[in-house]
């Protein structure tokens, strides 16, 4: 650590002034009133816009454009979020003004002196509250508070199967709301050339091609050669820094206002009571079982609270996301699937880490293990008997599952884990006073996201080579990985690669950031790609120089070979740049971009896959749960960098025993103020949460692209959370406790094991 | 953060007449919580004043019956003192497990106590161990000195010059920390003079309190046992989303056991 790193709050600029967002102390109301005189005249205040200014600017607003509808053809509810509201609050610590003044302080001294009035309503906090009848309306279009009820089909075909089924097995759980937190807080610098007119954003961001695309639309017209979005660095992405947030119209709206450069650094409260959260599903799901325990049928049915606002992803997470793999590893002959999105008076939900698949793993494994209970069976033989074996395999929700060998990966975690002498530990740990537990999960993902991608690779004149792209890198590794790839490929050294990112004006046009795991099997294919095209061009330059036709050459290890000489990669880059050594007609230079386009879109993702198990203690005198030992084994396909793939299964296993552990979000019911508001409430995982994780892969390529990579930045937390709450369960079933609800607290074991006391103890 | 004026005085007499002139005085005495709360606009003072410079308020003296600690002492000096480590263990253990390094640098004993948060460490310690507080103008039991949620008998403007605690046969301070703040959601202080047993219990309640119960119990039998089947009634203890009441109930039991087991040990 060097400390050379540039994050947004390190760019100051001369003549830069600032900005404070008044937030809504409440979390539900009519705005009345907004009396800005005060704050206007307050000293240094340069201007104070509200949403009734921006509307009169005609500033765009945030369009839902999620193409999915309900059984019956109705469409999904349209929030249309204006970036400050103008008829009522919606959550508390919705920003309803901003203060621009010359210094940060003055600023905020000004936004205290708004006078904001608003007639309170009843919040609306919870989805179980959402759908109760006479709940107050979130939206007073939509008095039902449900955006979309989705379903994949009629439940029909499910009840069908389940009438013939020998056993059904049901759950209900909750998938509790957590919050992405990644390290860097909201900031964003927005600066208008006094010239051209033209904006540079600057701001933590997964990819700034959303940022240019929104401020366009919003203030431009959508012109969007009149924005630039930079970010140097990025302290932690997770899927909340991929999201274009009303804050960063707001700064802009205020920039091109006053033609100055304004500059916001969030605090980490308003970083947490405003950046999206994730999770949040409460569900109710079955599995239907024939006598040989084969899953007849899959019945799920989904409330998830989507906030206030239908986000961009939001709305989609439980149902292209969740619903990539929403069975899990296994073979579901028949699917029932219901998701009522849920609009509530909180913030939006929308993507982090994993973004549905998490949840949709976590139903399924919680109940297989549930199922082998109570079907009397071996909870790894049921997974066993279950697992899908044939590929490529279409789930019920249309997705084609290429490859993958779940009983292998399950075979590898076991043997990591030592499970042939987990009863002797246990036995040790009974002598100590203590529960131990195992648990193990078994998951698979869907990642890719959205199915393009473009990189440019483009030899300089010095000899290095730049490759320019949209994907963003904030700490996975890209500049190692994408080298990796166009090292081998073109047998250039790995030094002389260079990765420029986090500017769109040097990414090429239409490329578009890092998330859903995609960046290796989309930006690495994309480079793969771009580098065919460059040997194409170098065989026929290698021709000329060689004087052989460019069909004679081939190109082998870095070297355009012809029947007579050969030249290096190297020296073809330098005569391209020399239009005296070129053949006629060949443009200079060696500079190509690839717009490359996933084969099968949408469906034909890469998946992910593994085995996790974890080996807990509980102390149940004090309902503590400590994590003793964890054992993955991920295929993540071909392994390009065994270092940085490690890295990304111990950071995605951390976050997931964060939200099985320690994390959760909560809302005060009755007044929807946010509860857990500060890292004094709101539990991150430490190290001592943790234990050392032992991570093995069974790489099986991936058929759907060149490069046989399938993603691995979120299927660690896939698996830790079932892994982890099937273990504590494991741990406790001698003392009768059947269920568990994550975060598995020590305050949340301890009741679960005093009412099972309660019951009167094991049956 | 708001403005206010800032006092640096040089001696206590100083420090004690810029207190009593303020309008809405804070002492500093470290500011572990205090500043975080002014940058928050939680508190806004018209007066700090600043202690660090204020003459022998700090350092520790041992006696043959007391340990008497400046108020301005920091957590990692009490901590790491060989003299605190050998009088009283339990009251170094203590102070080495406040917070995280940075605020047991910073932090110091008087702040903590006038504080009286009802989760932190070290009120539980002045309880347990009998301790009188010593202020620019008398002297406060324990027994009386911790009054309620963020009060103590301290009067406006009053400060605390040093804690002066007995030493006992035999201590020990166990806590159960909340899972993201750290602070204690129970820590059971259990201390033995001769034959008689004070428990002071942080965490559950709006400050800081003795379990008489036990302390008779433990009077007769100074072992885990003697108090394993004594449960505090949890009406009056805290109730957040981190701890139920009826789980505090129970957790002042299980850490109490463990400090005697410990002290006993």
């Amino acid at each position: 650590m060097i400390g050379g790193g540039r994050y947004s709050d390190d760019f100051n600029f001369e003549g830069q002034v600032h900005l404070a967002f008044l937030r809504s102390p409440y979390a539900h109301g009519r705005i009345t009133g907004i009396d800005i005189d005060a704050a206007k005249a307050a000293p240094g205040v340069l201007g104070v816009f509200t949403g009734q200014d921006m509307e009169a600017d005609n500033v765009g607003r945030f369009e839902t454009d999620i193409p999915l509808t309900e059984l019956d053809g109705t469409e999904i509810f349209k929030t249309r979020r204006p970036a400050l509201p103008t008829d009522k609050v919606r959550l508390a610590g919705e920003p309803v003004a901003v203060v621009v003044a010359e210094t940060a302080h003055q600023a905020r001294d000004a936004m205290e002196l708004i006078d904001l009035q608003v007639e309170e309503l009843p919040a609306v906090v919870t989805s179980l509250q959402a759908v109760a009848e006479g709940a107050a309306a979130v939206h007073d279009e939509k008095p039902d508070n449900c955006a979309l009820h989705w379903e994949n089909d009629t439940p029909d075909a499910y009840d069908a199967a389940a009438a013939k089924a020998h056993k059904i097995v049901k759950i209900e759980l909750i998938n509790n709301r957590v919050m992405p937190v990644p390290m860097e807080p909201k900031c964003c610098i927005a600066q208008v050339d006094d010239e051209t007119g033209r904006m540079t954003v600057y701001a933590p961001f997964q990819g700034g091609r959303r940022v240019q695309g929104a401020v366009a639309d919003f203030l431009f017209g959508g012109d969007g050669d009149m924005v630039r979005h930079i970010s140097d660095n990025t302290g932690g992405g997770f899927g909340t820094r991929s999201k274009v947030y009303p804050e960063i119209i707001a700064i802009c709206y205020a920039a091109k206002k006053l033609g100055r450069t304004v500059k916001w650094l969030g605090d980490r409260s308003e970083t947490m009571v405003s950046d999206y959260h994730g999770r949040d599903q409460v569900n109710r799901a079955e599995l239907a079982f024939d006598e040989n325990a084969k899953i007849l049928g899959y019945r799920l049915e989904t409330l998830t609270n989507i906030g206030a606002w239908v986000t961009e992803n939001g709305a989609r997470l439980a149902i292209d996301g969740g619903g990539r793999i929403l069975g899990g590893c296994y073979d579901i002959p028949v699917l029932y699937y219901s998701c009522r999105n849920m609009m509530t008076n909180t913030v939006s939900t929308d993507t982090y880490r994993g973004a549905g698949r998490p949840e949709a793993n976590y139903i399924v494994e919680r109940l297989m293990e549930k199922a082998a209970r109570e079907l009397g069976i071996d909870s790894k033989e049921l997974r066993r008997r279950n697992f899908i074996t044939t590929f490529p395999y279409t789930t019920q929700m249309g997705m084609k599952v290429d490859c993958g060998d779940f009983a292998a990966c399950m075979d590898i975690a076991l043997k990591e884990a030592d499970w042939n002498n987990f009863e002797a530990r246990k036995k040790e740990s009974a002598a100590r006073g203590k529960l131990r537990g195992f648990g193990l999960a078994s998951f698979v993902e869907g990642a890719g996201g959205r199915p393009e991608e473009l990189m440019r690779v483009r030899f300089e004149e010095d000899g290095s080579v730049n490759i320019y792209c949209g994907t963003f890198s904030h700490g996975q590794g890209h500049a190692t990985v994408y080298s990796q790839i166009l090292s081998d490929k073109l047998g250039i050294p790995f030094d002389s690669i260079n990765l420029i990112q986090g500017d769109t004006d040097t990414a090429p046009a239409g490329a578009s950031g890092t998330y859903g795991s995609r960046s290796s099997q989309m930006g690495g294919v994309a480079i793969l790609r771009a580098s065919d095209i460059i040997i194409e061009k170098g065989k026929k330059i290698a021709g000329h120089l060689l004087q052989a036709e460019a069909d004679e050459v081939a190109f082998e290890d870095g070297n355009f070979k012809a029947r007579e000489g050969s030249v290096t990669m190297q020296e073809v880059a330098r005569a391209a740049h020399d239009p005296a050594r070129l053949p006629d007609g060949l443009e200079p230079g060696l500079d190509e971009t690839y717009h490359y386009k996933r084969p099968g879109g949408r469906t034909d993702q890469s998946f992910p896959n593994g085995c996790h198990i974890c080996e807990v203690e509980v102390d149940p005198e004090t309902g503590s749960v400590e994590l003793l030992a964890y054992s993955a084994a991920d295929d993540c396909g071909t392994v390009l960098n065994p270092l940085i793939v490690h890295g990304q299964v111990h950071g995605g296993v951390a976050q997931g025993i964060g939200q099985a552990l320690t994390e959760n979000l909560v809302y005060d019911e009755e007044t929807g103020q946010l509860l857990t508001g500060s890292f004094m409430d709101y539990a991150m995982p430490r190290a001592k949460d943790l234990s050392d994780i032992k991570a093995e892969f069974n790489p099986i390529p991936s058929t759907n692209n060149e490069l046989g990579v399938k993603g691995a930045g979120e299927a660690g937390c896939c698996g830790a959370p079932p892994a982890f709450v099937n273990a504590v369960l494991n741990a406790l079933e001698p003392l009768g406790v059947k269920h568990l609800d994550m975060p598995l607290t020590p305050n949340n074991i301890w009741h679960a094991i005093h009412g099972a006391k309660n019951e009167g103890g094991p049956a | 953060m708001y403005e206010f004026n800032y006092h640096r005085p040089k001696s206590l007499d100083e420090a004690s007449s810029a207190a009593k002139d303020a309008e809405d005085r804070k002492i500093l005495a470290g500011g572990m919580t205090l500043i975080p709360s002014m940058k928050l606009r939680l508190a806004a003072p018209s007066d700090l004043i600043d202690l660090a410079d204020v003459d022998g308020l700090k350092g520790i003296t041992v006696g043959s019956d007391t340990v008497t600690i400046g108020a301005m002492t920091r957590h990692y000096d009490v901590q790491t003192s060989a003299d605190v480590q050998k009088a009283i263990p339990a009251l170094a253990a203590l102070a080495g497990g406040i917070g995280d390094p940075s605020v047991r640098h910073r932090g110091t004993i008087g702040g903590s106590v006038a504080h009286s948060d009802p989760a932190a460490d070290y009120p539980a310690a002045v309880l347990g161990l009998d301790a009188t507080v010593k202020t620019d103008n008398r002297e406060i039991a324990a027994d009386d000195f911790f009054t309620g949620l963020f009060e103590t008998a301290l009067e406006e403007a009053e400060i605390i010059t040093a804690i002066e605690f007995k030493i006992p046969d035999a201590a020990a301070y166990i806590k159960f920390p909340q899972p993201a703040s750290g602070f204690a959601l129970v820590g059971a202080f259990v201390a033995k003079f001769g034959g008689d047993v004070r428990v002071a219990i942080t965490g559950a309640k709006d400050c800081v309190f003795r379990v008489t119960e036990m302390e008779q119990a433990l009077a007769s039998n100074f072992s885990p046992d003697a108090i394993a089947d004594i449960q505090i009634g949890d009406d009056d203890l805290l109730a957040d989303i981190h701890c139920a009441a009826d789980y505090r109930a129970h957790l002042v039991t299980v850490m109490a056991k463990r400090a005697v087991a410990q002290a006993a040990g």
